[in-house]
Protein backbone atom coordinates (compact mmCIF):
# COMPACT_ATOMS: atom_id res chain seq x y z
CA UNK A 1 0.00 0.00 0.00
CA UNK A 2 1.65 3.42 -0.63
CA UNK A 3 1.93 5.26 2.47
CA UNK A 4 -0.54 8.42 1.00
CA UNK A 5 -3.52 5.33 1.43
CA UNK A 6 -2.08 4.10 4.72
CA UNK A 7 -5.04 4.32 7.28
CA UNK A 8 -4.79 7.15 10.06
CA UNK A 9 -6.23 7.77 12.97
CA UNK A 10 -4.79 10.36 15.38
CA UNK A 11 -7.14 12.04 17.21
CA UNK A 12 -5.95 11.03 20.75
CA UNK A 13 -8.60 12.49 22.40
CA UNK A 14 -11.31 9.56 20.40
CA UNK A 15 -8.69 6.87 20.93
CA UNK A 16 -9.83 4.73 23.94
CA UNK A 17 -6.81 3.12 25.37
CA UNK A 18 -7.59 -0.20 27.46
CA UNK A 19 -5.80 0.10 31.03
CA UNK A 20 -3.21 -2.11 30.15
CA UNK A 21 -2.28 0.29 27.56
CA UNK A 22 -1.96 3.45 30.09
CA UNK A 23 -0.34 1.22 32.95
CA UNK A 24 2.22 0.27 30.12
CA UNK A 25 2.67 4.27 28.97
CA UNK A 26 3.08 5.10 32.52
CA UNK A 27 5.71 2.27 33.02
CA UNK A 28 7.87 3.82 30.22
CA UNK A 29 7.04 7.17 31.02
CA UNK A 30 8.26 6.51 35.01
CA UNK A 31 11.29 4.72 33.60
CA UNK A 32 12.12 7.82 31.70
CA UNK A 33 11.86 10.09 34.70
CA UNK A 34 13.54 7.57 37.08
CA UNK A 35 16.48 7.85 34.27
CA UNK A 36 16.77 11.62 34.86
CA UNK A 37 16.55 11.35 38.66
CA UNK A 38 20.23 8.71 38.57
CA UNK A 39 22.50 11.49 38.87
CA UNK A 40 20.31 13.12 41.71
CA UNK A 41 20.38 9.94 43.55
CA UNK A 42 24.23 9.83 43.40
CA UNK A 43 24.63 13.69 43.89
CA UNK A 44 22.88 13.13 47.56
CA UNK A 45 24.47 9.77 48.18
CA UNK A 46 27.63 11.64 48.18
CA UNK A 47 26.28 14.66 50.53
CA UNK A 48 24.94 12.32 53.05
CA UNK A 49 28.37 10.00 52.86
CA UNK A 50 30.43 13.43 52.67
CA UNK A 51 30.46 15.30 56.44
CA UNK A 52 28.17 15.43 58.61
CA UNK A 53 26.36 18.90 57.50
CA UNK A 54 26.23 17.37 54.22
CA UNK A 55 24.49 14.33 55.95
CA UNK A 56 21.69 16.68 57.80
CA UNK A 57 21.30 18.48 54.58
CA UNK A 58 19.57 15.40 53.07
CA UNK A 59 17.77 15.01 56.04
CA UNK A 60 16.29 18.04 56.32
CA UNK A 61 15.84 18.23 52.65
CA UNK A 62 13.97 14.76 52.56
CA UNK A 63 11.53 16.02 55.71
CA UNK A 64 10.74 19.35 54.09
CA UNK A 65 7.39 19.78 52.31
CA UNK A 66 8.26 19.95 48.73
CA UNK A 67 11.13 17.19 49.52
CA UNK A 68 8.71 15.32 51.35
CA UNK A 69 5.78 15.59 48.31
CA UNK A 70 8.41 14.87 45.73
CA UNK A 71 9.36 11.49 47.61
CA UNK A 72 5.95 10.69 47.87
CA UNK A 73 5.36 11.27 44.35
CA UNK A 74 8.46 9.07 43.31
CA UNK A 75 7.82 6.15 45.21
CA UNK A 76 4.29 6.26 43.54
CA UNK A 77 6.27 5.95 40.31
CA UNK A 78 8.65 3.59 41.55
CA UNK A 79 6.31 1.23 42.96
CA UNK A 80 4.01 1.59 39.52
CA UNK A 81 7.12 0.99 37.58
CA UNK A 82 8.04 -2.15 39.69
CA UNK A 83 4.64 -3.99 39.90
CA UNK A 84 4.20 -3.45 36.40
CA UNK A 85 7.49 -5.22 35.55
CA UNK A 86 6.30 -8.19 38.23
CA UNK A 87 3.33 -8.28 36.09
CA UNK A 88 5.08 -8.14 32.40
CA UNK A 89 7.37 -11.15 34.26
CA UNK A 90 4.01 -13.08 35.30
CA UNK A 91 3.19 -12.68 31.94
CA UNK A 92 6.38 -14.33 31.08
CA UNK A 93 5.44 -16.97 32.64
CA UNK A 94 2.39 -17.26 31.29
CA UNK A 95 0.05 -16.27 34.38
CA UNK A 96 -2.38 -13.74 33.60
CA UNK A 97 -2.06 -13.55 29.86
CA UNK A 98 -6.10 -13.87 28.81
CA UNK A 99 -8.62 -11.70 29.44
CA UNK A 100 -10.39 -10.64 31.78
CA UNK A 101 -6.82 -11.73 34.32
CA UNK A 102 -4.93 -9.24 31.92
CA UNK A 103 -7.13 -6.14 32.85
CA UNK A 104 -7.61 -6.79 36.26
CA UNK A 105 -4.04 -6.78 37.01
CA UNK A 106 -3.46 -3.61 35.13
CA UNK A 107 -6.47 -2.15 36.66
CA UNK A 108 -4.43 -3.51 40.44
CA UNK A 109 -0.78 -2.29 39.55
CA UNK A 110 -2.17 0.87 38.72
CA UNK A 111 -4.52 1.64 41.82
CA UNK A 112 -2.26 -0.27 43.97
CA UNK A 113 0.67 1.64 43.26
CA UNK A 114 -0.76 5.25 44.53
CA UNK A 115 -2.29 3.14 47.89
CA UNK A 116 1.24 1.41 48.68
CA UNK A 117 3.13 4.53 48.47
CA UNK A 118 0.80 6.38 50.55
CA UNK A 119 1.38 3.63 53.46
CA UNK A 120 4.78 3.55 53.07
CA UNK A 121 5.43 7.26 52.74
CA UNK A 122 3.39 7.16 56.03
CA UNK A 123 6.09 5.00 57.61
CA UNK A 124 9.73 5.95 56.42
CA UNK B 1 24.28 -1.77 19.70
CA UNK B 2 23.33 -5.66 19.00
CA UNK B 3 24.87 -6.75 22.42
CA UNK B 4 21.46 -5.05 23.88
CA UNK B 5 18.63 -6.68 21.17
CA UNK B 6 16.72 -9.72 20.95
CA UNK B 7 16.54 -12.80 23.40
CA UNK B 8 19.60 -11.29 24.78
CA UNK B 9 18.17 -7.90 25.75
CA UNK B 10 15.10 -9.60 27.42
CA UNK B 11 16.80 -11.80 29.46
CA UNK B 12 19.43 -8.85 31.24
CA UNK B 13 16.38 -6.56 31.67
CA UNK B 14 14.53 -9.13 33.22
CA UNK B 15 17.50 -10.71 35.65
CA UNK B 16 18.26 -6.42 36.66
CA UNK B 17 14.67 -6.27 37.26
CA UNK B 18 14.59 -9.21 39.92
CA UNK B 19 17.99 -8.06 41.30
CA UNK B 20 16.78 -4.56 42.16
CA UNK B 21 13.53 -5.73 43.26
CA UNK B 22 14.66 -7.65 45.85
CA UNK B 23 17.74 -4.95 46.74
CA UNK B 24 14.72 -2.38 47.06
CA UNK B 25 12.89 -4.64 49.18
CA UNK B 26 15.75 -5.56 51.54
CA UNK B 27 16.53 -1.59 51.87
CA UNK B 28 13.07 -0.59 52.06
CA UNK B 29 12.54 -3.07 55.00
CA UNK B 30 15.92 -1.30 56.97
CA UNK B 31 14.81 1.84 56.43
CA UNK B 32 11.24 1.03 57.70
CA UNK B 33 12.75 -1.25 60.76
CA UNK B 34 16.08 0.41 61.96
CA UNK B 35 17.15 3.45 59.57
CA UNK B 36 20.14 4.93 60.54
CA UNK B 37 20.05 7.08 62.99
CA UNK B 38 22.96 9.90 62.57
CA UNK B 39 25.60 10.00 60.45
CA UNK B 40 28.13 7.66 62.34
CA UNK B 41 25.44 4.81 61.96
CA UNK B 42 24.91 5.57 58.22
CA UNK B 43 28.88 5.74 57.58
CA UNK B 44 28.86 2.41 59.63
CA UNK B 45 26.15 0.92 57.33
CA UNK B 46 27.37 1.88 54.08
CA UNK B 47 31.20 1.26 55.21
CA UNK B 48 30.38 -2.35 55.63
CA UNK B 49 31.38 -4.56 52.19
CA UNK B 50 28.10 -6.32 51.71
CA UNK B 51 26.16 -3.23 51.62
CA UNK B 52 28.63 -1.55 49.59
CA UNK B 53 28.80 -4.14 46.93
CA UNK B 54 25.37 -4.98 46.87
CA UNK B 55 24.73 -1.04 46.15
CA UNK B 56 27.24 -1.08 43.06
CA UNK B 57 25.75 -4.13 41.63
CA UNK B 58 22.00 -2.37 42.06
CA UNK B 59 23.67 0.56 40.17
CA UNK B 60 24.62 -1.93 37.42
CA UNK B 61 21.33 -3.00 37.07
CA UNK B 62 20.26 0.04 37.29
CA UNK B 63 22.32 1.41 34.72
CA UNK B 64 21.99 -1.72 32.51
CA UNK B 65 18.32 -1.87 32.76
CA UNK B 66 17.92 1.64 31.81
CA UNK B 67 20.06 1.35 28.52
CA UNK B 68 17.81 -1.42 27.65
CA UNK B 69 14.37 0.60 28.23
CA UNK B 70 15.60 3.82 26.58
CA UNK B 71 17.13 1.87 23.96
CA UNK B 72 13.28 0.40 23.10
CA UNK B 73 11.73 3.82 23.71
CA UNK B 74 14.11 6.01 21.42
CA UNK B 75 13.50 3.29 18.90
CA UNK B 76 10.00 3.40 19.36
CA UNK B 77 9.69 7.43 19.13
CA UNK B 78 12.60 8.87 17.68
CA UNK B 79 12.12 8.02 14.08
CA UNK B 80 14.98 10.25 12.90
CA UNK B 81 18.01 8.19 13.03
CA UNK B 82 20.80 10.84 13.58
CA UNK B 83 19.04 12.10 16.44
CA UNK B 84 17.80 8.85 17.62
CA UNK B 85 21.80 7.70 17.63
CA UNK B 86 22.66 11.33 19.02
CA UNK B 87 20.33 11.10 21.71
CA UNK B 88 21.59 7.19 22.44
CA UNK B 89 24.61 8.66 22.61
CA UNK B 90 24.30 10.84 25.39
CA UNK B 91 22.55 8.35 27.24
CA UNK B 92 25.56 5.89 27.03
CA UNK B 93 27.44 8.53 28.13
CA UNK B 94 25.27 10.03 31.15
CA UNK B 95 24.90 6.07 32.11
CA UNK B 96 28.98 5.54 32.15
CA UNK B 97 29.69 8.53 33.81
CA UNK B 98 26.97 7.90 36.51
CA UNK B 99 28.85 4.41 37.04
CA UNK B 100 31.97 5.99 37.22
CA UNK B 101 30.76 8.77 39.84
CA UNK B 102 29.43 6.53 41.90
CA UNK B 103 32.13 4.39 42.23
CA UNK B 104 34.33 7.32 43.12
CA UNK B 105 32.06 7.95 45.75
CA UNK B 106 31.82 4.75 47.13
CA UNK B 107 35.53 4.20 47.22
CA UNK B 108 36.27 7.92 48.89
CA UNK B 109 33.72 7.12 51.75
CA UNK B 110 35.95 4.19 52.38
CA UNK B 111 39.02 6.00 52.65
CA UNK B 112 37.87 9.28 54.14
Amino acid sequence: MPSQQKPVFLNLLQIRLPIAGIMSIIHRASGMLMVLLIPLSIYLLDLSLSNEPGFAAVGSLLHSTPGSSILFLLLWVLLHHLYSGVRYLLIDVEIGVERPAYRYTAWAVTLLAPLTALLLWGML
Amino acid sequence: MHGATGLRAWAVQRLSAIYMAVFLLLVLGLFIFSPPADYTAWRELMGQTTVSVGLLLFYISVLIHAWVGVRDILIDYVQWQVIRLLLLALFGFMFVASGLWLLEVMLLARIN
